[in-house]
């Protein structure tokens, strides 16, 4: 709030009927934008103005608008979450921009995660593969141990939560040149990997999910590092790392 | 009507075993032949369509995100509440229970409370075992900390983060149970009417998100799971798709609306900012540990704040006026969410608030202190005796990032303004509703076959909830809860066979979904969704919020009458049904709050009394505090619907007994 102003900006924003459809970017004027507006509140006045001409808003996925669901996905400027670190597109604020700037918008770009329309893709791919493995098989009957039976060590306790941080956005295979999914992947695999609770399933995690991912049509990781940097929780390199290696053991197992 | 809250005979200690000992099972080879529908994916819904799956029933379960993941629960910050009594402070699952009762101000039901107490530590167990990497001690051992309402420290937590990491943990026993092909999931589907065959509840009627198709589903149990109604403000610190639809619809099929004038305004959220804001953001109440909160003791040190003048950091302390410290000694800065808002609204109306917004309406919150202590605390434990002012600020911030890290930097990018420098400016928003659909003990609504869970139902936190227990309650019911009581109703259904969509039943229930739609694409109106919305908002907040009275509720119940009628006239939503169609969705759940809104109205209108959340200005004593009316209000108002007139609805009352704790005057001094 310190620094309460008005700009004027100019979209660019990709248009998409449906699936099926072929698309296309679209221009937009948009006057009157309060900088201490979040990116989704502009999105919100822009179809609003749209309405109010009786033309069809644009669709975009976005929900708790806090940073946490991992709904919003939009890729700005040529950034997935746009020209910020660190944030989901609903914490990117318009006193990023400037008056009179043109911002393109556009949906996540990747194989694995169809676009529905405008700027909502498909994501279930995510779904499949924790569904695949992204789980201690323990039923929920409350009849387990004590929760403090097993003592786990703060580091690894504190590594398995940075990892658990994820909110599975898909900023990683967005902004990936490969599409690939092995940041989110390697993330969950190390969240179980780091803790007892997990160790039990890993070698048949790492190869269930790892087979899942394939599937899905994600490309391979070269090491470039762009979703670590775009990664809007952080969430390591190391965990990739961390996933190849359980990977070589379990496939060494089985 | 007469409402049967069911409640099982016997000590408050012995009911819930006792009453799960006398259940009716469902046997393994009997329950692959039954269906459940579970609405809503958040701890409650992921959690007991996990378990019901496990259990081998064919369950269906539908969220109108992306992925059962995005439920709302995951934006829960805090913690979550067990009385594991780990940190040997006399915690136990009696004063849990007691906590809960006294923190909801006298207005939940005993029984259903205790058992939420008692299963509390197997919801943490539970956890554990699922992976859920709670925050530990350098001893591996679990940590915990405080929050409002409470002198022990029963909060388990995971940063700032406990709700995502617990729905995490529930979504991956959830996505489990669906790659063992136990459940079947419907992302992107908006549950939007309850069918009901010969009295009870027997399937949905859903819309698919994509292709705007209407489909028919059907089941031998019904367990909605869809949240709370906090947008009816519009602005709120829910998730936008937050919505009253499912329990709405329930309601209107005869399910009673319970106490829906108890909402809970969160003391700690970043204050508004301007007319096109669409949402408020929480602050954890953990903060509060922490963060004391605090405006100017002069009017016009706050008048030059506000003129940007004055930093907060250019007060001296002996101008500070840290008025919950000042008002309840004992409890201090951690007294419930209820009381800490009333506080820092009485703070602004009186002329102290520092915010430069319309309303002037902000408070601090300030961790300077804190930063000098945990500062001079980690010197020591580093062998540093005699720690500089400098090493001790560096140490100090060091050991707030590691507690709170996430929600200072949420802070920072929202308002530009370095929370480790600067005390954050807070102010309360609405942020969960205790009311909800009444249900019995067993978690059933009034309609049979039809159940309630997690805040959708108005159960446990009386007319306030502490802080962390929403998490509690959201896996108690779907973990430990519902597994058992929906079996018990289901017994009875083994040779039912399946449900049949072609029935009349079904075939009405799809044409009041269509009827609706197509009246809101074909009308002719000239105004956006959300600008009804914004209305219906101001209203609510204004004469439904943190202070009502007789005449502003009075006034509130016409105006949203009139706005229903205007929104029906001059509603605009562009498209069509058979597509992605995000404003068509909003008509429809806009429809649900303007009758619900005007709902609370009456609701708070006919509670002439003030307890917890819902402070009638005509009832209070000389120093500001709520009064209650035990006499006349110890019961809960359930609510049932009479037509599209929502001024017809019948208010049936549930007494409630306090048998095992002493009903007193809520004290936090």
């Amino acid at each position: 709030m310190a620094s309460k102003k008005n700009i004027n900006i100019n979209l660019k924003v990709w248009r998409q009927k449906n699936a099926k459809a072929a698309g296309s970017m679209e221009s937009y004027k948009l006057d009157n934008v309060s900088t201490d507006s979040s990116f989704l509140e502009m999105m919100d006045q822009l179809n609003e103005q749209l309405v109010a001409e009786k033309k069809e808003p644009i669709a975009f996925d976005h929900d708790c608008r806090e940073g946490i669901c991992g709904m919003c996905s939009m890729y700005i400027n040529g950034r997935a979450h746009g020209p910020d670190t660190g944030i989901t597109t609903c914490q990117l604020h318009m006193r990023m921009f400037n008056d009179g700037d043109t911002i393109f918008v556009e949906p996540w770009r990747s194989k694995a995660f169809p676009v529905i329309k405008d700027l909502v893709v498909d994501r279930s791919a995510f779904d499949r593969i924790q569904q695949a493995g992204g789980f201690v098989s323990v039923n929920t009957s409350g009849n387990t141990i004590d929760a403090n039976t097993i003592p786990v060590p703060k580091a690894d306790a504190d590594k398995a939560f940075e990892a658990a941080a994820c909110i599975g956005c898909g900023a990683c295979v967005a902004t990936c040149k490969n599409g690939s999914a092995m940041l989110f992947v390697g993330a969950k695999v190390s969240q179980y990997a780091l803790l007892p609770q997990g160790k039990v399933e890993a070698t048949e995690r790492v190869l269930n999910m790892v087979r899942q991912m394939d599937e899905e049509g994600f490309g391979n990781c070269t090491n470039t590092g762009a979703c670590e940097i775009e990664c809007p929780k952080g969430i390591s390199l190391e965990n990739i790392a961390r996933m190849n290696r359980e990977y070589l053991k379990a496939s060494l197992i089985k | 009507m007469k409402l049967d809250s069911k409640i099982p005979e016997g000590h408050i200690s012995e009911k819930w075993t006792n009453h799960k000992n006398h259940l009716k099972l469902v046997a393994p080879n009997n329950r692959p032949k039954i269906d459940v529908i579970v609405v809503g994916t958040g701890l409650a819904g992921a959690s007991a369509a996990a378990s019901l799956g496990e259990m081998g029933y064919n369950v269906k379960a539908f969220c109108f995100q992306d992925s059962p993941r995005r439920a709302h629960s995951i934006a829960a910050q805090g913690g979550v509440n067990a009385a594991k009594n780990y940190q040997n402070d006399g915690d136990s699952v009696y004063r849990l229970f007691y906590d809960t009762i006294k923190g909801g101000d006298y207005r939940a039901r005993e029984a259903n409370v205790h058992r939420l107490a008692e299963v509390s530590g197997n919801i943490i167990d539970q956890c554990v075992a699922q992976g859920v990497p709670f925050a530990r001690e350098y001893g591996g051992l679990l940590d915990n900390r405080s929050f409002g309402g409470t002198q022990v420290q029963r909060t388990f937590y995971a940063a700032g983060q406990t709700g995502q990491q617990l729905l995490l943990g529930a979504y991956s026993a959830l996505s489990r149970q669906i790659g063992l092909g136990r459940v079947k999931m419907y992302n992107r589907h908006e549950m939007l009417d309850l069918v009901k065959v010969d009295g009870k509840a027997r399937g949905i009627i859903a819309r698919n998100l994509i292709t705007g198709e209407i489909e028919r589903h059907s089941a031998h149990a019904v367990i909605i799971a869809s949240g709370g109604y906090g947008n009816v403000y519009f602005l709120s610190t829910n998730a936008m798709g937050s919505n009253v639809t499912a329990a709405w619809k329930i309601h209107k099929q005869g399910a009673l609306f319970a106490n829906p004038c108890f909402v809970q305004i969160h003391p700690t959220c970043i204050p508004v900012h301007g007319t096109n804001q669409s949402k408020l953001t929480l602050m954890s109440e953990s903060l509060r540990n922490s963060g004391r909160i605090w405006v100017p003791k002069k009017k016009e040190d706050a008048e030059a704040i506000r003129a940007g003048k004055l930093k907060p950091t250019q007060i001296a302390e002996e101008d500070r006026d840290y008025f919950l410290e000042r008002r309840y000694p004992a409890f201090g800065n951690l007294v419930p969410r209820d009381v800490a808002s009333r506080a820092a609204k009485e703070r602004c109306d009186a002329g102290y608030g520092i915010e430069a917004n319309d309303t002037n309406e902000g408070v601090y919150l300030d961790f300077s202190t804190e930063i000098q202590n945990k500062g001079k605390q980690a010197a020591y434990a580093k062998g540093n005796h005699n720690p500089t002012p400098e090493e001790i600020t560096t140490l100090g911030k060091a050991w707030l990032e590691e507690k709170y890290g996430n929600l200072f930097t949420m802070y920072q990018k929202i308002t530009d303004e370095n929370p480790y420098e600067t005390p954050m400016k807070i102010y309360p928003a609405v942020h969960y509703t205790m009311g909800g659909v009444w249900v019995d003990y067993n978690l059933q609504s009034t309609i049979p076959g039809c159940f309630v869970a997690g805040e959708a139902n108005f159960s446990d936190h009386g007319a306030n909830r502490l802080g962390a227990s929403a998490l509690m309650q959201g896996l108690a019911d779907g973990y430990f809860v519902l597994p058992y009581t929906v079996s018990n109703y289901l017994a009875d259904e083994i040779r039912t066979g399946k449900i049949s969509t072609d029935s009349p039943e079904f075939a009405e229930a799809e044409k009041r979904v269509m009827d609706q739609i197509n009246f809101f694409l074909n009308n002719k109106g000239t105004k956006s969704v959300d600008y009804f919305h914004k209305k219906l908002g101001l209203i609510m907040w204004n004469k439904v919020g943190m202070g009502r009275n007789a005449q502003g509720l009075t006034e509130a119940i016409t105006e949203i009458a009139q706005l229903k009628e205007d929104f029906y006239k001059d509603v605009y939503v562009p498209g069509n049904n058979d597509e992605m169609n995000p404003e068509l969705e909003k008509a429809l759940r806009v429809a649900d709050f303007l009758e619900l809104g005007q709902l609370m109205a009456m609701d708070a209108l006919q509670r002439n009394e003030s307890c917890g959340g819902h402070f009638r200005e005509e009832y209070q004593d000389a120093e500001g505090e709520t009064l209650r009316d035990d006499e006349n209000f110890a019961f809960v108002g359930a609510w049932e619907y009479q037509g599209e007139d929502i001024n017809k609805e019948i208010m049936h009352k549930e007494e409630l007994k306090y048998e095992f704790i002493k009903i007193a005057a809520r004290n936090y001094k």
